[in-house]
């Protein structure tokens, strides 16, 4: 096989990995989005507390004997919990009042996480352990990188899992439900307040996830972290069509692709431009995305 | 079996409902009438707790409705088919009807539930697997009145079910609501459509910006001029 085309290959394999992360960050905008109809800002940033909540957690783990690998169970369980109470405290009062107004508390819980982790622990990035010690794969003059294989796998398999949950669970229903008439689902017993603080749940559970593997990628970790990251993963889900779940995995894939491509072939310092870049497109020439549809409504 | 006192309901500083009583007995229909911006649908909408009353009570069969969260009134057997139908558009006919029984665990029970709506609505069993929000307004609105039956109530509110429906479907519309009720369903019925409404209620509310300004049996109202001028156009 050529030099080439090894070297494309393992671009795109990079591409992907960092894709399947961007994916499961746009799945909280997106299902939040589709429930509540707000962008949460402050999702970015649930994905800096899931990094902290793993790191602080894995010298107790290890202490205790049970593999630093477990911290991802502690950054899931610390990140939708943050998501179930910042949605009760801040959004939660604001649901009959106007969209920008829910849209600001987001922008001021974002930047309320942000300085509040750095008054904490600095702002001064801190190093993230390598906790997955997977071989490489090999597949004939092909060496791909473990923790890479691992991230596609992990991130396919959670979100062939959602798709099944939302598509055939009782709650699954509820929320799809909930999503589209909240009213109605109220007078079919769906409890709309349980629902909310589920889709919270699992969205910044997914984040908590991807915060752990983000962390394998670029092991450092810092207060801001969760910004550019959570952009860029707004970026996917608008580019798939924000509220549908399928369209944020494909969007995540995307700008994780593209990104990857551009450093590699055209310049590293462009790749954000690029990815704000296809935003813009995006709005320019089909707003509601890949798979958005401009739903025509019988009155 | 279900009954309304002294209810006021406002919406920031209008009040749209200004203490209005009502009652419906078991087997009933009894309608509620009355020009647009009367308070038909904030009453409904209040008796299942969408909207939050001021004061007054709300009581289903003795049991306070104003202190049950929405979404615990439809397992006490009251179903509410709201204005403009509120049909899940995305997912299928029978989805739709499934969500209807969603607070329900006996399966067999809903089987049985589900044939008798498509007994009563042929069409929506034709149309199962499609989207609903495909579905013609009368196919909507015959499904919004089988999504309600699929939780298996006692009485049954429903809102306009004659909105922006021909002529003839209205009629077959109100044929399968007395239907219902000659099977014992318990029916509190909202209308515009005032002589349709009358003509099957047992008995009638006339409201009027917020208070209920007559009431009586259906063929009296039917008969009475005030209402033929004001709400039957004769």
């Amino acid at each position: 096989m050529p030099q080439e085309l090894i070297v494309f290959i393992k671009h795109l394999i990079n591409g992907v990995q960092v894709g399947s992360i961007y994916a499961l960050v746009a799945l909280g905008y997106t299902m939040v989005y589709g429930i509540v109809k707000l962008i949460n800002f402050a999702h970015g940033d649930f994905i800096m507390v899931g990094a902290y909540a793993a790191l602080f957690s894995i010298p107790v783990l290890t202490g205790i004997g049970l593999p630093a690998w477990f911290c991802v169970f502690v950054a899931v369980a610390a990140c939708a919990l943050l998501g179930v109470v910042t949605e009760k405290v801040a959004y939660k009062p604001l649901r009959n009042s106007p969209r920008i107004s829910a849209l600001i508390t987001a922008i001021a819980v974002s930047l309320l996480l942000q300085n509040l982790f750095m008054v904490c622990f600095t702002s001064s990035p801190r190093p993230f352990p390598e906790i997955f010690h997977v071989p490489d794969l090999r597949l004939g003059s092909i060496q791909i990188n473990g923790v890479a294989v691992l991230t596609i796998v992990l991130s396919a398999v959670l979100m062939i899992a959602l798709q099944l949950f939302v598509q055939k669970t009782k709650l699954g229903r509820a929320m799809r439900a909930v999503s589209e008439d909240s009213e109605a689902a109220s007078l079919m017993g769906i409890s709309v307040n349980r629902t909310i603080s589920m889709t919270f749940a699992i969205g910044s559970g997914l984040a908590a996830v991807a915060s752990v593997m983000y962390g394998s990628v670029y092991p450092l970790i810092d207060p801001y972290m969760g910004s550019m990251l959570g952009l860029k993963a707004f970026i996917a889900a608008v580019l798939g069509g924000i509220g549908i779940i399928p369209g944020a995995m494909l969007g995540g894939l995307v700008i994780g692709l593209v990104e990857s491509l551009t450093k590699a072939y055209i310049n590293t310092q462009l790749a954000d431009a690029v990815v704000f870049g296809i935003l813009i497109l995006v709005l320019i020439i089909k707003p509601e995305g890949i798979f958005g549809k401009n739903i025509g409504e019988k009155v | 079996m279900l009954k309304v006192s002294d209810l006021k309901v406002s919406y920031g500083a209008i009040q749209a409902i200004k203490g209005i009583s009502l009652e419906v007995n078991e087997g009933e229909i009894v309608s509620l009438i009355g020009a647009n911006g009367a308070g038909k649908t904030t009453t409904l909408h209040t008796i299942t707790g969408l909207t939050k009353a001021q004061s007054g009570s709300v009581e289903l069969e003795g049991r306070n409705l104003l202190a049950t969260e929405s979404h615990k009134i439809v397992s006490l057997g009251l179903a509410h088919v709201p204005e403009g139908r509120h049909i899940f558009s995305s997912l299928t006919v029978e989805e739709n009807l499934m969500m209807g029984a969603y607070i329900r665990k006996d399966k067999e029970r809903i089987q049985q539930d589900l044939s008798r709506v498509y007994t009563l609505f042929p069409r929506l069993q034709e149309r199962r697997e499609q989207a609903a929000g495909t579905l013609s307004g009368g196919e909507q609105q015959m499904l919004a009145i089988g999504r309600a039956m699929m939780s298996n109530p006692r009485i049954l509110l429903l809102d306009e079910p004659s909105m922006g429906l021909s002529p003839l479907l209205v009629k077959e519309i109100f044929h399968i609501i007395k239907e219902l009720n000659q099977q014992g369903m318990t029916i509190l019925l909202v209308e515009q459509n005032a002589r349709m409404a009358l003509s099957i209620s047992n008995r009638a509310y006339v409201l009027e910006t917020g208070k209920i300004v007559m009431e009586g049996e259906g063929q009296e109202l039917l008969q009475d001029d005030q209402v033929r001028k004001a709400y039957l156009g004769a």
